[in-house]
């Protein structure tokens, strides 16, 4: 085991990231224009670290598996970004913002990363809104913010529920005008099979051409993987079909160290899971818990309809649990909670397995509000509910369309019924505070890597971290180390390190293909979803997870005897794509269930059955660790185990409560 | 409440870009009318690989509505018979026992046909090259609230910018036109104080990169309209338009 040095600059936290920037070695205009970047990954973490690199100067290649960079998965979040902004004058700071995430991570989280995260957050907001990202406004014209979940203050800013894709716009807008200008070149549909390295050093990567199938070496003096999150392990999640770990996963068998791979986030407000067809889970955003109320029925199985239960006869167990932050505890306090009180049979709907998230009184409160407004003095309950279902439209009207689309049901009349899901991995490749993983030139940001929210992320934080860590982190940090690269020329393709890289990705690709057993890939890719949920979901076991390694090692072998892959590998073939990426996952759900068992403690979305306080609450043991887990991998499924001891300097460490 | 169908399909299979494609008919039972359509082929091609045959291949990422991937040609109309949703929010309630199914891919001459149904949109991407940005670079920002903005023009500013770029606009038109798509950006900055600075170069660009990509000629008869699913209006063209006409008179 080795020692893990996370690079913190010296000096008070306050201080460590300006005089970072101001003592970073610099690479001159001219230099820049010989130094390549290859960047893998639109998303909002890839598609602003490309602009921002272009605009400094960089040669910037481009990856991304779709068909166009504006669909990378970022385009789907609803809810918002966080920034400390304090417009609201009601007591936010950027130290309330770092101290809010430090304790959301359940203190897991690096102190120094986070704090430049706070420091940053205002940058964003700023720098999105003069690429014309139509933020929500108030009459006067000025920014509106609501609240999420984990804070007392309202920070968030948004754009309806589609704050994801105004922000991937804009940054998309960026990242095209750098493509015209032809300082970046993109490459959609391509997939990035391996990082190939150099004398320990990365230098680029192997890419297939998803429609012709040929493979392309591409060289760069440092590669950044902004590959998004692996939720999708769990066969469903609220991921894009597409999401997947690969580059994350190619990396480490390239040594880069995978950290924290078990803090999954369990999102509270999804909609549940209709039917074997299933083949993805939808969120509905966290927003809806600003205004929405969540029951369930106080008599254990009640069989009535929602609108016949009557108010006395329904537990807000949220409010009843967490007084002072209700409705809006962190994710993986609600999901618990949704989970203890649907497993204690209070669940709702055919399944029983979902609670209602109610916007009954939302739509009154609104409505009188509205009334008042317009000074009516004596509206009736039909205009109340027609002005607070409108006003409820205008906030939330995409996310109420898309429950209704999917579950037939008016969300507006009656309310959503909702379970938690997979939909965010707080785990990822272990990075320093430059962002360098620990292959010296390769980077890795956004979802990618684990670095900013501990064991569980707030809400409207990973959009906030994909966008500093490209917009105003990683400028500054690549010049640190391409700063000594000014004296190396672009190297050949043809060496030795590409060749064989290239070959390996070839015999892969073949070897699956020339399996032709009689399964498809998607069988697999369930039944791994199903062992990863049931014992590396919502509640892990010392027994559950050893049990689960042996049956994921047995569906390794059969998945690499038995899968059946139609079509040609030098065609468009998404099938064999999927192949490829259950293949890694099959890998990863192993690591994930080995890091779960390591950790003998309840840490925000890590929760322990054996490590729990009297009341049900996740038990932390900081003693033995308080530290980032980051998987070295060996081959042939040996994994080893390096720490970084996390030392809070600047925040007490204390028992999570939102009592 | 959950039925179950049974389906004809008849879809589009044509191996690449290079070669001609036809139509071939497929039977499936026992479709749950809770599967989306994407599920609904999902069950289709899992049986088509049993069986040892090339399954069909199709544009999808999101299954939400929001990337704009999805892209099927259903029963002559781009995404299919509901207003207002993308091939992936389909949802097969809104078809019934025995019916025959036919879908297509995207055709415009723009949208060149790569594998099946799936098509290459990447002039859409080149159409924003042109000019599809507000010219700043990351660090020139000021303070966002230095710059108020009437809520209204926010508003429909954002109402431009919910395009999710996925095609059906140029799918249903018989010009193959791309004038919703472009006019919806163009739109949405020149809205917004920020974007207003390079609004009549920026029309002129976009245009000319539309010209250049093989698309038509709108000839107003609203068909992009009625089948966007995020309801882009008409009202951004006549803006476009606009804005197009400044920039070509005052550069002459
Ligand atoms: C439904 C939903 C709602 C959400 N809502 C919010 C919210 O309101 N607020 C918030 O803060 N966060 C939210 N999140 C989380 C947030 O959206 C993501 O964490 C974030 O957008 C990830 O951005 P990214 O740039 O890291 O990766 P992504 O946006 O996932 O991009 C990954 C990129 O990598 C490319 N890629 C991946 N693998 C390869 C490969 N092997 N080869 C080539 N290219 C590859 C893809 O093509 C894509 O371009 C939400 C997430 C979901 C699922
Ligand atoms: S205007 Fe509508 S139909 Fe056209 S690309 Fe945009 S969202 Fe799709
Ligand atoms: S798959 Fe994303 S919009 Fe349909």
């Amino acid at each position: 085991m080795t020692k893990l040095d996370a690079k913190i600059p010296e000096g008070s936290l306050a201080e460590k990231w300006t005089k970072y920037q101001s003592s970073v070695p610099l690479v001159n205009p001219a230099n820049k224009r010989s130094l390549e970047i290859v960047i893998v990954g639109s998303g909002l973490a890839g598609a602003s670290a490309a602009a921002s690199l272009a605009e400094l100067g960089y040669k910037v290649k481009v990856f991304c598996f779709q068909d166009s960079p504006r669909r990378a998965h970022s385009i789907a979040a609803q809810g918002g970004i966080n920034a400390a902004k304090n417009y609201q004058n009601d007591g936010d700071s950027v130290y309330r913002l770092f101290y809010d995430t430090i304790k959301g991570g359940d203190y897991r989280a690096r102190e120094a990363n986070v704090h430049r995260l706070a420091e940053v957050s205002g940058n964003i907001i700023d720098q999105c809104v003069a690429q014309g990202v139509p933020f929500a406004r108030e009459y006067g014209g000025l920014l509106s913010n609501r609240s999420f979940g984990g804070t007392q203050v309202q920070r968030t800013f948004y754009a309806a529920g589609q704050t994801g894709q105004q922000l991937l716009l804009g940054a998309y807008s960026a990242l095209q005008r750098q493509v015209g200008m032809g300082n970046v070149k993109m490459y959609t549909r391509h997939e990035m099979l391996d990082v190939v390295t150099i004398d320990g050093k990365a230098r680029g990567i192997i890419a297939r051409d998803s429609v012709t199938g040929a493979l392309e070496r591409h060289f760069g003096h440092a590669v950044l993987l902004c590959t998004g999150g692996y939720g999708n392990v769990f066969y469903l999640s609220t991921n894009a079909m597409g999401s997947n770990v690969t580059a994350a996963w190619k990396a480490n068998k390239k040594g880069a160290f995978f950290a924290n791979p078990c803090y999954t986030q369990i999102h509270p407000t999804c909609i549940p899971v209709s039917g074997d067809h299933q083949s993805k889970l939808t969120l509905m955003s966290e927003s809806l818990r600003n205004d929405g109320r969540i029951w369930v029925p106080k008599k254990e199985n009640d069989n009535r309809k929602a609108n016949e239960i009557p108010e006395d006869e329904r537990d807000y167990y949220l409010e009843r649990r967490y007084p002072a932050f209700g409705n809006l505890v962190p994710r993986d306090i609600a999901s618990r909670a949704a989970k203890e009180r649907c497993d204690a049979g209070y669940g709702v709907g055919a399944s029983k397995m979902a609670v209602y998230l109610d916007y009954a009184a939302a739509i009154i409160r609104y409505g009188k509000g509205e009334a008042n407004k317009h000074n009516m003095h004596n509206p009736s309950d039909e205009e109340i509910q027609a002005m607070g279902k409108a006003v409820v439209k205008e906030k939330y009207g995409n996310l109420f369309d898309m429950y209704k689309q999917i579950t037939g049901e008016d969300p507006y009349e009656v309310p959503m019924r909702i379970y938690p899901a997979v939909h965010y991995t707080m785990g990822g490749l272990w990075v320093d505070y430059n962002l360098m993983t620990t292959i010296p030139g390769l980077y890795a940001l956004g979802e990618a890597n684990f670095s900013d929210h501990g064991a569980n992320r707030l809400g409207a934080s990973a959009l906030m971290q994909g966008l500093a860590d490209g917009y105003f982190v990683i400028p500054y940090t690549i010049g640190n180390y391409l700063a000594s690269e000014i004296r190396t020329p672009a190297m050949s393709t043809d060496s030795e390190p590409f060749v064989t890289a290239e070959k390996e990705v070839r015999d892969r690709l073949e070897t699956l293909m020339n399996i032709k057993g009689s399964k498809p890939v998607d069988y697999f890719h369930k039944r791994l979803g199903k062992i990863m949920w049931d014992e590396c979901g919502m509640a892990r076991s010392a027994e559950g997870l050893k049990a689960s390694i042996k049956e994921i090692q047995a569906l390794q072998k059969e998945f690499w005897s038995d899968v059946k892959i139609p079509g040609e590998i030098d065609n468009l073939n998404p099938e064999l794509e999927k192949a490829g990426r259950v293949a890694d996952f099959l890998e990863l759900g192993e690591l994930m269930c080995i890091d779960a068992l390591d950790r003998n403690e309840s840490c925000g979305g890590h929760f322990r059955t054996e490590y729990q306080t009297e009341d049900g609450e996740a038990l932390r043991d900081d003693e033995n660790y308080a530290y980032v887990a980051a998987w070295e991998n060996k081959g042939n499924g040996k994994f080893e185990l390096h720490k970084e001891e996390l030392k809070y300097e600047n925040i007490k460490i204390a028992q999570r409560s939102y009592k | 409440m959950e039925g179950h169908l049974n389906l004809t399909l008849k879809i589009w299979r044509q191996k690449n870009a290079n070669v001609a494609g036809k139509f071939e008919t497929y039977q499936v039972s026992g479709i749950s009318t809770d599967m989306s359509f994407l599920e609904m082929i999902d069950v289709l091609n899992n049986r088509l690989i049993e069986v040892g045959d090339d399954p069909v291949a199709f544009d999808h990422d999101c299954r939400e509505g929001i990337c704009g991937m999805c892209s099927m040609y259903i029963n002559g109309r781009p995404h299919g018979p509901n207003r207002g949703v993308t091939t992936c929010q389909l949802h097969m309630r809104s078809f019934q026992d025995g019916e025959t199914i036919t879908v297509e891919p995207w055709r415009a001459s723009a949208f060149p046909v790569i594998k099946d149904l799936v098509v290459n949109r990447s002039a859409f991407d080149r159409i924003i090259a042109a000019g599809g940005f507000v010219s700043v670079n990351t660090g020139n920002a000021q303070d966002a609230n230095n710059l108020p903005i009437p809520k209204d023009d926010a508003d429909e500013a954002f109402a431009a910018a919910a395009c999710i770029g996925c095609g059906a606009c140029v799918a249903a038109c018989k010009n193959a036109s791309a004038m919703l798509f472009t006019s919806a950006k163009i739109s949405q900055l020149a809205l917004l104080p920020q974007g207003k600075v390079e609004a009549a170069k920026r029309a002129e660009a976009m245009v000319a990169q539309m010209d250049e990509e093989g698309f038509g000629a709108c000839s107003n008869t609203g068909a992009c309209e009625a089948e966007c699913p995020k309801g882009i209006s008409l009202e951004n063209i006549a803006r476009m338009n606009r804005e197009y006409f400044s920039a070509t008179f005052s550069s002459k």
